[in-house]
């Protein structure tokens, strides 16, 4: 099951760049969370404050509190190593590891980490597929074929297989289907649905659209700053601030 | 506020509630126990680390070990050594003055030779030869560089030298006699061989950072160029050799740091005698040479610490001209390969 | 005015000519030394040239098939050396050497790489000969594996910085180490364009007498100790092209022409590794 995530003060910076500032966000368990907002806004930053990914860029810097469950993320003795395999991560750009097999990049995860049962590697590799709906389509060909020469949209399902492989409880979504045709992006979207019944999901998406679909809430950030955090549909209907309704209803300038 | 418009067009998709999937996400989770990292990630780092210490220790290395070796002839020479031409092992007498004066003018006259074919063959490989042709020219060019320096002396020893003696020298001393720089002893073998051998290993070196220094150069600049009605070579001349002419500046100085210090081709081609004349017919010796013949024939403690004392010269020579290449080469392609994007 | 454009016309002309008499020129050289290596060294070649040690001075016949096993023994220590040493440098320089102190050790790796190769053999001789009290195939080898550190640190790095940032991204994500990212997903990806590096640097140092003048020194007999001194083919070609004796500077080209062999076959591999894409399977 998915553990909640309780974001505090949390503020991110590209060396003078002040990114993401002073969030403070209660995300449920086992509920889809979208974040919306103008490019820009500081909502992939925001993101990858969550499972320690803001760090590795040079440069960047963290404060605040972030707690997954009862993890305190960003807490002396956490790893970042630990934090991220509690917390998956699916990129905007598919990005399977070209020098591996359909099998061995949902096995990436397992086996780079000394995970060596086959069996049960067998069993998690077929549980992921089919939990990201690859599993039809790949079953053939699962060590012969590379993980780059599936399409744009299966290659993202395959990523979400292999984050999936790992058993996270938190599964974060950057623009997942921003670089899919309309086809595979539904596709993504049946997924989240399924997904959110075991895994706490925060997607980031600027289709508005796709936000009301998949998550029960949604935040709306403007230029680094959290402005507006509610149920889906409040948001949708009767946004409490102007500017959230100026953006949903592309009167944003 | 236009609530019921905005709850219309953002309705949940209701297909979606009921997808063929649901049979699939209901599986209870394993806990999966995996291994704890940190210290092997900081050990991998310290590795890593370990092996970029590394080499500034060699550098550091270089440098006292050829303080530390060449001690004896520093004390007994001092600046001197720099000064005289003296190479007497037999009465103790060292001075370095003939090799540094016979490197200096052995790598000069192979830039002279190498430099305008060098940007020549780089011209016509980035701005005039067709395309199929620049593959090829510049592996051919490339290959160039692979030939050893020992391969460069045999076939110098064999082929260029008897050429030189024949043809060239007796055709040098008639028509350009008059400057002095052609004359005496028609041996073949001396400066101007060596000078000759040694153009033809750095062409490969100066001609490829040359190309890489004229590719750096914006296409806008060139087409600025044509634009106001300029001809190939104006174009070339104005929009790309003025744009590019600090790396090739770095090109030609990294080209006469591989010359300073090259040892087996010069060795077999120079002479190897220490004297410093005005004929380029005449034999002389470099730094490099001298230390490549007399190294492990040196038995006294002093001769031997001279002639490290004479790496240490060269290393600095070397060093030096180096370093301005690099900071000029720097300048234009920015020290390092810029990440990819994504 | 016309006059003027005529004579823009013919310099332009005359400079493009140039150029290409340029490049033939720098080719004539190429195509004379190839032409000579192999009209002389294939005639020279012959079975016991590969299998037989020298003969005593002034003798004729023997080879020297001593020197090229030497040679092998001498680049496989530098190989120990070079390589481990090169490719750390270069993953340091890539993955974790963005700071002030990446740039130190940049610089110092291109300082290096111009040092002049008989110097690199004094330092050899200094570490290792001098404490051992004796010329040995070591010696050369820590000549050359110093060498090669700095060609390949380079391109490593080179290499390792094209492979996008995504995939290690990937990794993280997934909860994998900094080690095992590097080790199994960046230095895996990148792994031909290393393999290229390792065999530029192998061909550049293949050839390489000067350092190994006063550390391996040469041998006529068989060696396979590492503490002993060895023959080297660039030594052996190097003596011999200096002796009075015909025999001996026909096994000098015969020599040279199993040398540039190595290179060119070594290089051409790398040419083939190289446009079948840096990256296994590239997306
Ligand atoms: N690697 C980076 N280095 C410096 N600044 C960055 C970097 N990535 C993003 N930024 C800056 O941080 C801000 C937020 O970016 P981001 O979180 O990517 O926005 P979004 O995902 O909402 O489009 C932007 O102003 C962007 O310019
Ligand atoms: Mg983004």
């Amino acid at each position: 099951m998915g553990v909640g995530i309780q974001v505090n003060q949390l503020n991110a910076w590209f060396g003078a760049t002040h990114a993401v500032q002073d969030i403070q966000m209660d995300v449920t368990a086992n509920h889809a969370t979208a974040i919306i907002g103008p490019s820009g806004c500081g909502k992939s930053t925001f993101v990858r404050c969550l499972n320690r990914m803001h760090e590795t860029i040079p440069n960047a810097r963290v404060e605040g509190t972030v707690k997954i469950g009862e993890t305190h993320v960003y807490g002396n003795g956490t790893s970042a190593v630990e934090i991220r395999r509690r917390v998956g991560m699916v990129f905007q750009k598919p990005n399977p590891f070209p020098t591996m097999s359909v099998y061995d990049n949902v096995a990436s995860g397992l086996k780079l980490n000394g995970y060596r049962n086959r069996r049960e590697l067998d069993e998690i590799v077929e549980r992921s597929l089919r939990q990201s709906a690859l599993w039809d389509e790949v079953k053939d060909h699962l060590k012969k074929k590379s993980g780059a020469s599936l399409s744009g949209g299966q290659q993202q399902r395959l990523c979400i297989a292999r984050a999936l492989a790992v058993e996270p409880e938190v599964m974060l979504m950057d623009e997942p289907a921003s670089a899919l045709d309309p086809i595979s992006t539904s596709k993504i979207e049946d997924l989240i649905f399924e997904l959110k019944q075991n895994y706490t999901i925060v997607i980031v998406t600027h289709n508005m659209q796709q936000a009301a679909r998949v998550a029960e809430f949604t935040a709306f950030f403007l230029s680094g700053k959290l402005i507006e955090f509610d149920k889906t549909e409040k948001i949708f209907t009767t946004p409490g601030d102007k500017r959230t309704e100026d953006y949903i209803t592309g009167r944003f300038g | 506020m236009n609530g019921s418009l905005l709850k219309a067009r953002y309705q949940p998709d209701p297909a979606a509630a009921s997808s063929p999937l649901a049979e699939t996400t209901q599986v209870p989770r394993r806990k999966i126990h995996l291994k704890s990292s940190r210290l092997a990630d900081a050990g991998f780092r310290y590795l890593m680390l370990g092996c970029a210490l590394s080499v500034l220790a060699i550098v550091v290395l270089i440098v006292r070990e050829l303080f530390l070796r060449s001690t004896l002839s520093l004390h007994a020479f001092g600046l001197k050594f720099l000064m005289t031409q003296s190479w007497d092992p037999v009465n103790g007498d060292f001075g370095a003055l003939a090799f540094i004066y016979g490197t200096l003018v052995s790598s000069l006259l192979a830039l002279i030779l190498a430099v305008p074919l060098s940007i020549g063959v780089a011209t016509f490989t980035t701005e005039l030869c067709p395309r199929i042709l620049r593959g090829p020219l510049s592996y051919m060019v490339e290959l160039l560089a692979a030939i050893p320096s020992v391969i460069y002396g045999l076939w110098g020893v064999f082929v260029l030298v008897p050429i030189l003696r024949q043809y060239v020298q007796p055709f040098l001393a008639k028509y350009f006699g008059w400057t002095g720089l052609f004359g005496g002893y028609q041996f073949g073998i001396g400066m101007l061989a060596a000078g000759i051998i040694l153009a033809v290993m750095i062409i490969p070196i100066v001609t490829s950072i040359t190309r890489e220094v004229m590719s750096a150069v914006p296409t806008a600049q060139r087409e600025g160029v044509l634009a106001i009605g300029a001809t190939r070579w104006e174009m070339i001349r104005v929009g790309v050799l003025r744009n590019a002419r600090t790396g090739i500046m770095g090109a030609i100085i990294l080209g006469l740091g591989r010359a300073l210090g090259e040892t087996i081709a010069v060795t077999m081609l120079i002479g190897n005698r220490p004297e410093i004349a005005k004929s380029l017919f005449a034999p002389g010796y470099t730094l490099a040479s001298v230390i490549a013949n007399e190294f492990s024939e040196a038995t006294e403690d002093l001769y031997l610490s001279a002639l490290v004392e004479i790496g240490l010269v060269l290393f600095a020579i070397t060093l030096l001209v180096n370093i301005v290449a690099q900071l000029m080469v720097w300048s234009i392609t920015r020290g390092s390969a810029r990440r990819a994007a994504v | 005015m016309p006059n003027q454009y005529w004579w823009r016309s013919f310099k332009d002309k005359l400079m493009v000519g140039l150029a290409g008499m340029a490049t033939l020129l720098v080719l004539l050289p190429l195509v004379a030394i190839f032409g000579y290596l192999v009209y002389r060294g294939i005639g020279a070649l012959n079975w016991n040239f590969l299998t037989k040690i020298p003969k005593p001075v002034g003798e004729s016949g023997g080879g020297m098939a001593n020197a090229i096993v030497g040679s092998g023994l001498i680049l496989l220590i530098a190989s120990l050396i070079g390589v481990p040493m090169g490719i750390g440098t270069g993953v340091y320089l890539a993955e974790f050497g963005k700071k002030r102190f990446g740039y130190l050790v940049r610089f110092t790796a291109d300082v290096l790489n111009g040092v002049p190769s008989i110097v690199i053999g004094i330092v050899a001789w200094s570490l290792v000969v001098v404490y051992q009290r004796n010329f040995s195939a070591l010696a050369g080898g820590v000549a050359l594996g110093i060498m090669m550190v700095p060609v390949i640190s380079r391109s490593t790095e080179e290499m390792l910085l094209m492979v996008p940032q995504s995939l290690r991204e990937a990794a993280w994500g997934l909860g994998v180490p900094q080690w095992r990212t590097t080790l199994s997903i960046t230095l895996r990806t990148a792994s031909s364009g290393i393999i290229t590096a390792v065999m530029l640097s192998f061909a550049r140092v293949a050839g390489e007498t000067a350092p190994l003048l006063f550390t391996t020194l040469g041998n006529q007999f068989w060696n396979f100790n590492v503490r002993r001194p060895t023959a080297a083919l660039p030594l052996q070609i190097y003596t011999y092209a200096q002796s009075p004796y015909d025999d001996w500077h026909r096994q000098a080209w015969a020599g040279a022409f199993i040398l540039i062999v190595m290179i060119v076959v070594s290089m051409s591999l790398v040419r083939m590794v190289v446009s079948r894409g840096v990256f296994k399977g590239g997306n």
